[in-house]
């Protein structure tokens, strides 16, 4: 299956959001979570997850800080903020919206 | 490495680390990042039993097309794209080894113009002020005579260091300046006379080509380094005149200020912050030329650009003018001869500066020919001054002002008439572009030569007058 370039891009926000909710994390292992999870159908140009993050970063949603990685190498890790859960929640109702929606099954306000 | 020998791996990622920094949208940190992100797929794929050099295609490709990726951080960064000179010497060196070198060019750079401030105060220690009640003229004429002195050895200096210039470079690269100062404080020149003043006025021009041969590092004879240090002096030039208008407004501030609680500060700023900072500007204004070069677009050729239509649009104007009333030159003194030697110098500039920006295997454009009609308008209308400054001086004879000027429009006039024939030849395609930009290289030393003499021949043959 191949998933389309709009719904790629529209999902990258809240999904990296999900996956820093687990805990902190670095591009290269939020990559291979979104490909675990999604049972390798959502494939991402892996480049492309770097600007989202700097994107979220600059929002506030996530901070970012340069670690070492288990080997000594530099690496970015990036944390999800409060601001960055809230706005998951709010992007989680609304993905929900849509998937009921695309069930058939009316949308209950909680 | 955990994998293979790494060796060829390392070159690799070298490679493609160098393709993603030339992206001016990626920070080094975005590179760093992107790097660490590619070592770690290698390093899953050859977990996974791949080759390494297969694991470096792979994992490359993955990361995506470098153009839409590149795109993607110009949208997040735009403001990347105003590419900024920050004084803050680490963002203007490529990154890694050369941040370090930015960093104490900046040192340098500052120590070199505060030297150069705390030296033209140097003299006042020993009773040559310039605020001390002068009857005879004697110090301001020291400080006239000598500005340059006080402050082109620092830039030359900086150069030298810069460069790397060997020792037998800086003998040579002191030796004009030594000789500038035995000239004009052995020389007896009459106070206020006019060989004295020629003399001040055209040993800027003379050291500042002194200065260009630490700038080319000593190989003053190089076509390319000396095209460099002409874009050096416009881009220069430029900074000079930028920070005069902001230390003019910095200046009116304090007068405003201090005299709103009583004070009067003039004295301070005519003393202190002028006469320091119009000297400490000119190191500062050349290390940030030397800093930006490739940060911001060069300045000087837009604005040739910009003035070359309408300097020729003027001298036509002029010209049909003259020819539609039938009047000659009537006024013909000082003023207009300086007048028309600096026009030739405007339309010199406006092509070297066209010249120092043209990618010189284009064909002639509309541009160029526009240059040529520029060109000769200027040789036809100083032809027009040179016939009456002739009979001027025919009838009232030679003075140092009147030969100073005429030799200086005689030297540009040479300049502008071979320009105007190779102008000519590459617009008719019949000689390459090249022949007219190493002609006005190779004719830099002459004005170098004409300053020297003015200033050191002049006097002797004038009398000291």
């Amino acid at each position: 299956m191949n998933i389309g370039k709009d719904l790629v891009a529209a999902s990258a926000t809240p999904l990296v959001l999900a996956i820093l909710s687990e805990g902190d994390s670095y591009g290269y292992a939020i990559i291979k979570r979104v490909d675990e999870l999604s049972s390798g159908e959502l494939k991402w140009t892996d480049g492309m997850l770097y600007p989202v993050l700097h994107r979220l970063e600059r929002s506030g949603y996530v901070e970012a800080k340069w670690g070492t990685s288990e080997i000594g190498r530099r690496r970015k890790y990036y944390r999800i903020t409060d601001q960055g859960s809230e706005e998951l929640a709010r992007q989680r109702r609304q993905w929900q919206v849509v998937d009921s929606t695309l069930r058939g099954t009316p949308f209950t306000r909680s | 490495m955990t994998h293979g020998d790494g060796q060829v791996l390392e070159e690799r990622i070298a490679e493609w680390r160098a393709y993603v920094r030339s992206r001016e949208a990626m920070a080094p940190a975005d590179v760093d990042e992107l790097e660490d992100h590619l070592r770690s797929q290698v390093e899953a794929l050859e977990e996974a039993g791949l080759a390494e050099d297969e694991a470096f295609v792979i994992a490359v490709k993955r990361i995506g097309a470098l153009d839409t990726l590149s795109q993607e951080f110009a949208r997040e960064y735009s403001e990347r794209l105003w590419k900024r000179l920050v004084v803050a010497p680490d963002a203007v060196g490529p990154e890694g080894a050369t941040r370090g070198r930015g960093y104490k060019e900046a040192i340098v750079a500052v120590a070199l113009a505060v030297a150069a401030a705390v030296a033209i105060k140097i003299p006042a220690l020993f009773g040559v002020r310039l605020d001390a009640p002068d009857a005879t003229g004697e110090n301001a004429s020291f400080y006239m005579r000598n500005a340059s002195l006080f402050v082109l050895p620092f830039l030359a200096g900086f150069f030298a260091w810069k460069r790397k210039l060997a020792r037998p470079g800086w003998y040579w690269l002191a030796a004009p300046f030594v000789a500038a100062a035995l000239a004009m404080n052995l020389i007896p020149f009459t106070r206020g006379g006019f060989t004295e003043s020629l003399a001040a006025l055209h040993l800027p021009i003379a050291l500042w080509l002194a200065v260009g041969f630490g700038y080319a590092a000593g190989a003053w004879h190089d076509h390319d380094r000396r095209m460099n240090y002409v874009r050096f002096s416009g881009e220069w030039f430029i900074y000079y005149a930028l920070i005069a208008l902001g230390g003019g407004v910095l200046i009116g501030f304090t007068v405003l200020l201090f005299s709103a609680i009583g004070l009067k500060v003039e004295l301070l700023i005519n003393n202190w912050i002028l006469p320091c900072g119009v000297m400490g500007a000119v190191i500062i204004g050349a290390w940030l030329v030397e800093a930006k070069q490739s940060v911001i677009e060069n300045m000087a050729p837009v604005l040739t650009l910009l003035f070359t239509p309408l300097f020729t649009l003027l001298l036509l104007a002029f010209l049909v003018t003259m020819l539609v009333t039938g009047s000659g030159i009537v006024d013909v003194d000082r003023q207009v001869l300086i007048g028309f030697d600096l026009l030739l110098v405007l339309v010199v500039g406006l092509i070297l500066y066209a010249i120092s920006a043209r990618d010189d295997r284009a064909a002639p454009r509309f541009f160029d020919k526009l240059q040529l009609l520029l060109v000769v308008c200027a040789l036809v209308v100083d032809a027009v001054a040179l016939w009456a400054i002739a009979a001027r001086i025919s009838e009232f004879g030679f003075s140092p002002n009147k030969v100073a000027a005429l030799g200086e429009n005689i030297i540009l006039l040479v300049n502008l008439g071979w320009s105007a024939v190779l102008y000519a030849r590459f617009v008719g395609r019949k000689g390459p572009f090249g022949a007219l930009e190493r002609w006005q290289t190779a004719y830099l030393p002459v004005y170098a030569v004409w300053a020297w003499v003015v200033v050191v021949v002049f006097p002797f043959v004038f009398r000291f007058r």
